[in-house]
Order: C-alpha cells, then sequence, then structure tokens
C-alpha cells in the first residue's frame, strides 16, 4: 500500500484547504433547508407517531449533506486533476490502483462525515434528537458515504470536462438523494411512487439511517443494510476494474 | 550491465494514427541521451509508455531491467519524469508538493528526506519559495518545480520531457548545470528537446524518432560526422536571391543560407553557380556541421546515407538507423 497514506492525506488536505466551499457552505445550506421546511411544514406534516417533523427531517438532511459531499470530494479532484493535468503527479508514482481507490474513497468519505457531523451539529439548536440505535446511525452513514465516494471516483474519472461531471451530478446524484425520502416519508406517496422510490439506493440509505435515530423506519434496517451493502460492493466492484484497466486514466 | 532503459519492439496506435510503430532502442546507465524528432514523431508517446501512463499495443519496456507493465512499482521507482506540460497542484505550497510527492514513492518523514528537499530547492534555485504557493509562482520556477518533483526519490533514471520549453536563458543554465552534475553522479539521462544545440552539448548519444520509427541511432559525435560534414554558409547581398538549384538544398537560418557538403571539391561548383547567376556575397565561411543540419537531412529523408547497423547496440532492424 506504498503511497496510500499520503495520496490520503493530501486528498484530506485538498478539501481541508478550502473549507469554507467545502464544509461550511454545505452545513449552512442543510441549515436553510431545514429553517424553511420545517417552518413551512412543521404542524401540516406528521410522519411518525412520537416525532415532530422537524426532528424527522434531520437525520435526512445529515444523510442528504453526507452522500453529497462525499461525492462531490471525489468526483472534483478528479476532474480538476485531469483538467489541470496534475493528476499525472499520482499516475508516475508505484500506487497500486487499490491503493488509489482507498485513498479517494475514505478522503471523500471524511468530506462526507464533516459535513454531516457539521450539520447534524448545527439543526441540535432546532429539534431535540434521539439516538435510539446509534450503530445503524454509523453503519449507513459509512456505507452510504462510501458508495457516494464511489460514484464520484467513478464519475470523475468518466467525465472530460465539468459540463459532463455537473450533467452526472444534476441528472442522476440530485433526483436520487433529493427523491430519497429526505422531506417525507414514502408512504405518503402514492402506491406507483412508493414504488420507484424502492428501486433507489439512496432510499435505503437514509431509511436506515434515519431508523437509527427514532428506532422506526419505513423498510426494515436489516433489509436497507443487505441492499446498501450490495450496492457498495457492486459499485467498488465497478471502480477496481475502471482503475485496474487504467480506463480514461492510461491512454 | 543491465540497460537503464531497454525498449523492445514497442508499438502503439492511438485510432488511426500510428504513435509508435516498432520502436527498439537501449540507453546504458549513465548515459545523457537525447531523443529527438519533430512533433507527433511518438516522443512523448515513448516518455508515456515509459513512465506507464500509455499502455503499449506490443513490445516491452524495462527501466534498469524491470518490466514497466509486470514490475511496474520497481519500474517506477527507477524512473523520475519531468513531464511537458507545466502542470501543478494548487492547492499546496512548493515545500508541500515534494513532502507530498516523496509520500506517494513511500519516502517517510525522516531528516534525510527533509535534508534532500532542501537540497534540491537550494541547487534549483527555490529556497526562497518554498513556503509559496504554487498559484503564485512563476512558469519557470513552476518548472523547476516539475524537475525538482522528478528528483524526490532520487531515481537512477531521469526522463525530461522539452524541460526547457518556455524558459529563459539564466534558468536554462543553472538547469543544466544541475542535471550534468547530477548525470556525473551516474544519473542516467535521457532528454527530448526542440533546441538541438542544448542536445548537441549535453547528449553523449541520441536517437532522432520520426513517424513512430526510429531513424537514426548513434552517438553525437558519430552522427555529425555521417551526416552534414561540413556547411558552406553563405549571407547574400540585399535583394539578391539564392539560385533555385542551390536553394532546394540550403537551409535558410538567421538571414544566412547553408549548404552542406562532404568533399571540399563540391565548393567550387557552388561558387561557379552563384558567379553564373550574379549573386553578389556578403559574407561566406565554411562551417562545422552542427545537429541542425543534421536533424534536418534525417527528417528529410536522406538517412539513407546511414550504413545500417550504425547503431553501436541496435537490437533490430528499426534501431539500425534506416526504417524510416
Amino acid at each position: 500500500m506504498s503511497g496510500f497514506p499520503t495520496l490520503f492525506y493530501k486528498e484530506v488536505l485538498r478539501f481541508w484547504k478550502v473549507g469554507f466551499q467545502t464544509v461550511a457552505a454545505p452545513v449552512i445550506t442543510a441549515l436553510l433547508y431545514l429553517l424553511i421546511f420545517s417552518h413551512v411544514l412543521e404542524s401540516r406534516v406528521h410522519v411518525y407517531e412520537t416525532v415532530s417533523y422537524t426532528a424527522f427531517l434531520v437525520p435526512g438532511l445529515v444523510m442528504m449533506s453526507l452522500l453529497q459531499n462525499a461525492f462531490a470530494n471525489s468526483s472534483s479532484s478528479l476532474i480538476q486533476s485531469k483538467v489541470t493535468g496534475s493528476i499525472i503527479f499520482v499516475l508516475l508514482p508505484p500506487i497500486s490502483y487499490r491503493a488509489f481507490y482507498l485513498a479517494y474513497v475514505l478522503a471523500a468519505l471524511v468530506r462526507g462525515l464533516s459535513v454531516g457531523a457539521g450539520v447534524l451539529l448545527a439543526t441540535l439548536w432546532f429539534a431535540p434528537l434521539q439516538f435510539a440505535e446509534p450503530l445503524w446511525i454509523l453503519a449507513f452513514a459509512l456505507l452510504g458515504g462510501s458508495i457516494l465516494a464511489s460514484l464520484g471516483v467513478i464519475a470523475g474519472i468518466w467525465a472530460d470536462k465539468f459540463d459532463q461531471l455537473a450533467a452526472f451530478q444534476n441528472f442522476l446524484i440530485m433526483p436520487l438523494t433529493f427523491l430519497s425520502g429526505v422531506f417525507y416519508s414514502i408512504h405518503s406517496l402514492p402506491p406507483f411512487w412508493q414504488q420507484v422510490s424502492h428501486w433507489n439506493p439512496v432510499f435505503y440509505m437514509i431509511d436506515g439511517f434515519r431508523h437509527g435515530f427514532f428506532g422506526v423506519s419505513d423498510v426494515s434496517p436489516w433489509q436497507s443494510l443487505v441492499i446498501v451493502a450490495t450496492c457498495l460492493v457492486l459499485l467498488s466492484m465497478l471502480t477496481l476494474g475502471m482503475l485496474k484497466r487504467g480506463y480514461k486514466l492510461r491512454a | 550491465m543491465t540497460s537503464a532503459i531497454r525498449v523492445q519492439q514497442v508499438a502503439k496506435r492511438f485510432g488511426s494514427v500510428e504513435a509508435l510503430a516498432g520502436v527498439s532502442l537501449d540507453v546504458r546507465q549513465g548515459e545523457f541521451f537525447g531523443l529527438l524528432g519533430p512533433n507527433g514523431a511518438g516522443k512523448t508517446t515513448l516518455i508515456s509508455a515509459l513512465a506507464g501512463l500509455v499502455r503499449l499495443d506490443s513490445g516491452h519496456i524495462e527501466v534498469m531491467g524491470c518490466d514497466v507493465v509486470s514490475d511496474y512499482r520497481n519500474a517506477r521507482r527507477q524512473l523520475g519524469v519531468v513531464p511537458q506540460e507545466l502542470v501543478f497542484d494548487p492547492f499546496f505550497s512548493v515545500r508541500e508538493t515534494l513532502k507530498i510527492q516523496c509520500g506517494y514513492f513511500g519516502i517517510r518523514q525522516t531528516r534525510a528526506r527533509d535534508a534532500w528537499i532542501d537540497e534540491i530547492l537550494e541547487n534549483l534555485d527555490l529556497t526562497s519559495k518554498a513556503n509559496a504557493n504554487m498559484r503564485s509562482l512563476s512558469g519557470g520556477m513552476k518548472r523547476r518545480v516539475l524537475v525538482a518533483q522528478a528528483l524526490v526519490h532520487k531515481p537512477p533514471v531521469i526522463v525530461l520531457d522539452e524541460p526547457t520549453a518556455g524558459v529563459d536563458v539564466e534558468l536554462r543554465q543553472t538547469l543544466w548545470q544541475f542535471i550534468r552534475s547530477l548525470n556525473r553522479d551516474g544519473h542516467t539521462v535521457v532528454l527530448t528537446t526542440h533546441y538541438l544545440e542544448e542536445a548537441e552539448s549535453l547528449c553523449t548519444r541520441i536517437a532522432m524518432l520520426k513517424a513512430g520509427r526510429v531513424v537514426a541511432l548513434d552517438t553525437t559525435a558519430n552522427l555529425l560526422r555521417r551526416f552534414s560534414v561540413h556547411a558552406l554558409r553563405l549571407k547574400l547581398a540585399p535583394g539578391v536571391m539564392l539560385p533555385p538549384p542551390l536553394a532546394s538544398r540550403a537551409q535558410e537560418k538567421e538571414g544566412a543560407w547553408s549548404i552542406a557538403f562532404d568533399q571540399y571539391s563540391e565548393i567550387e561548383p557552388v561558387l561557379a553557380e552563384l558567379r553564373a547567376n550574379g549573386c553578389v556575397l556578403e559574407d561566406l565561411e565554411i562551417g562545422k556541421p552542427d545537429l541542425e543540419e543534421v536533424f534536418v537531412r534525417v527528417m528529410r529523408g536522406k538517412e539513407d546515407r546511414f550504413p545500417s547497423g550504425v547503431g553501436a547496440d541496435a537490437r533490430s532492424p528499426s534501431s539500425v538507423g534506416v526504417t524510416g
């Protein structure tokens, strides 16, 4: 694993040096969502028996921010270094494709977790939270963050220009995260859209994550765990395969 | 002794473009080796293949006996590459960049590592910029950092892909002084450049590439001797044109015409032609051959004068000089 610790450190340092943009800004955005949605919907939407809408919203926002930032970190780092050509500095040394993958995914996960923790801390002021089954919180945060970080690696390698990455982000990642039950329980949806939601892996990440807080969820956390873990294994295999072949990195 | 670099029958195609068409050559340890050729000849592709950035369609490359594909980790540890493009990571300072590069090669944080970084910075005149962000550096300084990055892991083989493109004279001299001292210390240096006078003064052996093939491979001295034995340099009076038969074999350089010749007996017919056409000369001199003339002649396909097997360590038909 020669080179892995440094590549991981470099990737963390990269986002930390622009922390206002990469950590503080997404926390503020999530806070704005919370203020607006809870103000408008608190008295109108009732999801679970013992949970207020604002409290329901918090885990969803935490997880959504975590996922989006994990994706943003690996994808933007790779596209930037590809466009500027500085990717050569990690391609010339004897860094294996596994070390490359782990470093980018773990650094993206660190950013996702930092943003998620930031959102959680900031929203504690607005909603009393429970931590009914914290191991589920940890498991889904780690698995979900890793999945989006892997997707970020795929998108960063696949995209040749910023425009293509923006398309990936806006037409795939954003709809998947927004339409995953962050702002509502899928039981409030018509049957057709409930069925559609079951095909969205992000739904299981958020539902399982929320279960860790309240002990209740739309589907069993075990079912979510199996689906999310399977997604991670499949995406990791795909990403590692791309890196091993040198897809779009080594001509 | 193991070759510093061994390239065997290397081929690479990008779509319909044949970037490398069966290149073979050996670079011995301790050599200062020049890789010359016009744009698109395949120099950068060959270097990229050497560095593992390009995957070969066929053939093998070894660096210090390590195959760049099957034993890529050891091969890359033996190699320091200064890329052609002026690339940098805008997030870091010069020192951070070098420390990170050390880490990529598994070099741990020790006093010896920091002392080596300081030494590289000193030799490349970067000490005062060690803590400056990469974005704030001038082009020449960024180029120096690229050289420093290639040297952090003390590679026995250093490849410089047009390192002096767009670099001022003073820096060029500093850079070559440093690279020469590394070569004296035993590092093998491979250089590509468009500044042929640099290659002539620095390189002990030169390979010329054209359309993905080696068209000349020999010591610099032999190339100069075999091609363009001498040159007749003519400066014509203002408004005077060189007669077409002479113009077709002459090169214009800095306002003067240069005509290559092998035997002194070839001078008289040239002068006779000039007299017959009433050409008035301002200046005339007989110059020693230079690499630029050799280069032009080889690239124009006049390598038919090149005896086969001229490459002392030629290993295949494509490396013996006459394949173009």
